[in-house]
């Protein structure tokens, strides 16, 4: 397992030179062939290359190329909702450029936004269009089928699951032959008690914390993990979507609520030392503050995530944008000091969120022994 | 905000809550329990030890006072001992000394008594001797004397002139 982990940190290391060793395969489309391009036009390009690979996506793709029209890679599973359940590999699509029949219905995979929608049998949208009863205007949007694909995300997800999974077990068997930390242990011990000592008990106390640490130490792990999957040249970006960090700053806004005291409630709709009018218009200052919480801690996570991918993208974008060496030289440069610094940013958001995690769960746990 | 809420994905928001949810529960169970009670184990018994070490110290700390005392004891003990045992053998010596003193004054007494007596026995001899010599001697001289009448009574004249004069 320790194995498996230092296998992971290399790689993440070495992640700008891979990176651009993938691209390299994709030279001759950016390289004399498309000579013609227009700057505007290449610019355009290199925008769609950066957003492609922050979008979540229903194939594992490794290596692709355009101009010799392959992709090295694997199909995921589509799994649609509409009006009955749709299963089917998205190797079906061919990259979008095929309609898939299931069970009578037609699907067809949108390469730009990575959105299956429904289609007739010949690819064409179908549509829906739905008047404003007030300003009459009318919108036209796409039919979509509720989409429970196993995406590139979920499967990374599960494969991260599985490994933090079996690497903290074989941590917790470790301590059967002794209480002294062997193996991975010693690499993961040093963090657990860092969050418990320095995160846990200074934020909800030496009391409360203990329940709480199965969640901050879980939450810690899997956002800090999965930043370093996004470090990888997989192009694989989990917690940069927003799906995903609105799952982990749901859960954390549930155990608030649902842990909370009677001091927490007290605090919101009756707030104890100050006047009455006071209380009254403190209510709903609280009660926004209550859902701020954690549409921060989503946003943080996400933007942080989405802002370094689309800036190490671009980065690479520019080695193959500029001509001349000296230039490609240095933003290759630029991108390894980039990667080193999302490094930090990967251990910095997951240290950020846990923590901010666990200043909530102090003031839902906090008992107040005197009045303020 | 509009390309925000179209980036959000139900299904994959579905899946992450799933697989989070299981991740917690299994980690709960297999992972954090057994090793944050072996930290804490460990914590607990690491923290015994130093307390059990500081006690240790602490008693070693007394009980070598305690020897000390002990050996200060021993010594005053012993000094005293010494020093009763020179006094009692002084006390001995001088008793020895008196008691001797006390006999050889007896014996000198005795010795002296026994040599007065023997002197006072010696010379009441030589005085009965002596007397008798004298006796004889006055015997012999007045048989002298009294050889004649002339020499008897000049003699007896001038014993009465004594005796007159007296």
């Amino acid at each position: 397992m320790y194995r498996l982990l230092r296998f992971i940190l290399v790689v993440a290391l070495l992640s700008p030179v891979l990176t651009s060793s993938v691209f390299a395969n994709a030279e001759p489309h950016h390289g004399a062939p498309n000579k013609e391009l227009t700057p505007e036009e290449k610019r355009e390009k290199n925008t769609e290359f950066v957003k492609h690979h922050t979008h979540d996506s229903h194939s594992f793709g490794i290596v692709s190329s355009e101009e010799g029209g392959w992709h090295l890679g694997f199909p995921l599973p589509v799994i649609l909702w509409d009006g009955g359940l749709h299963v089917f590999m998205s190797s079906a699509f061919e990259h979008g450029e095929k309609v898939v029949e299931s069970n009578g219905n037609y699907y067809k995979l949108d390469t730009h936004d990575g959105k299956i929608y429904k289609t007739d049998e010949h690819g064409t949208v179908m549509t829906k269009s739905t008047v404003d009863e007030k300003t009459d205007e009318e919108t036209i949007s796409k039919l979509k089928p509720i989409d429970f694909s196993i995406t590139k995300n979920v499967f990374t997800t599960m494969l991260m699951c599985l490994f933090l999974f079996f690497l903290f077990r074989s941590v917790a068997k470790s301590y059967k032959s002794g209480l002294a930390p062997t193996g991975a242990a010693k690499f993961i011990e040093p963090i657990v008690i860092f969050i418990r000592d320095e995160i846990a008990i200074p934020n909800i106390g030496e009391k409360a914390h203990k329940k709480y640490m199965v969640y901050l130490l879980t939450v810690f792990f899997f956002i800090w993990f999965l930043n370093l999957m996004g470090m990888t040249p997989l192009g694989i970006n989990v917690t940069g979507n927003i799906a995903v960090t609105f799952v982990l700053a749901m859960f954390t806004f549930f155990i608030t609520q649902f842990t909370a005291k009677k001091d927490y409630w007290m605090h919101i709709f009756w707030m104890p030392g100050v006047p009455v009018p006071m209380k009254i218009m403190l209510i709903p200052i609280e009660l926004i503050g209550l859902v701020v919480k954690p549409f921060a801690l989503m946003i943080r996570l996400y933007a942080n995530m989405l802002a370094g991918h689309i800036v190490l993208g671009a980065l690479i974008a520019a080695v193959y944008f500029f001509d001349a060496y000296f230039a490609k030289a240095a933003f290759l440069g630029l991108t390894f000091f980039m990667n080193i610094i999302e490094l930090l940013v990967a251990a910095l958001q997951a240290y950020i969120f846990t923590m901010l995690t666990a200043l909530y769960f102090g003031s839902a746990a906090a008992v107040h022994e005197e009045a303020h | 905000m509009e390309s925000l809420l179209g980036e959000f994905s139900v299904g994959l928001a579905f899946w992450q809550a799933m697989l989070f949810l299981g991740l917690l529960l299994l980690l709960r169970k297999f992972a954090w329990k057994p090793i944050l009670n072996s930290v804490n184990e460990r914590e607990a018994k690491i923290s015994e030890s130093l307390e059990l070490a500081e006690k240790t110290r602490a008693e070693m700390e007394t009980m070598k006072a305690q020897n000390e005392n002990l050996l200060k004891e021993a010594r005053a003990e012993r000094d005293a001992m010494i020093k009763d045992t020179k006094e009692t053998v002084n006390t001995m010596i001088e008793d020895a000394k008196g008691k001797a003193r006390v006999e050889a004054d007896k014996v000198q007494s005795l010795a002296r008594d026994a040599f007065t007596a023997e002197k006072v026995a010696a010379i009441a001899e030589l005085k009965t001797q002596v007397a008798s010599i004298s006796i004889e001697i006055a015997e012999k001289v007045l048989r002298g004397e009294l050889a004649s009448q002339d020499k008897q009574t000049t003699l007896a004249n001038k014993l009465v002139e004594d005796i007159n004069m007296n």
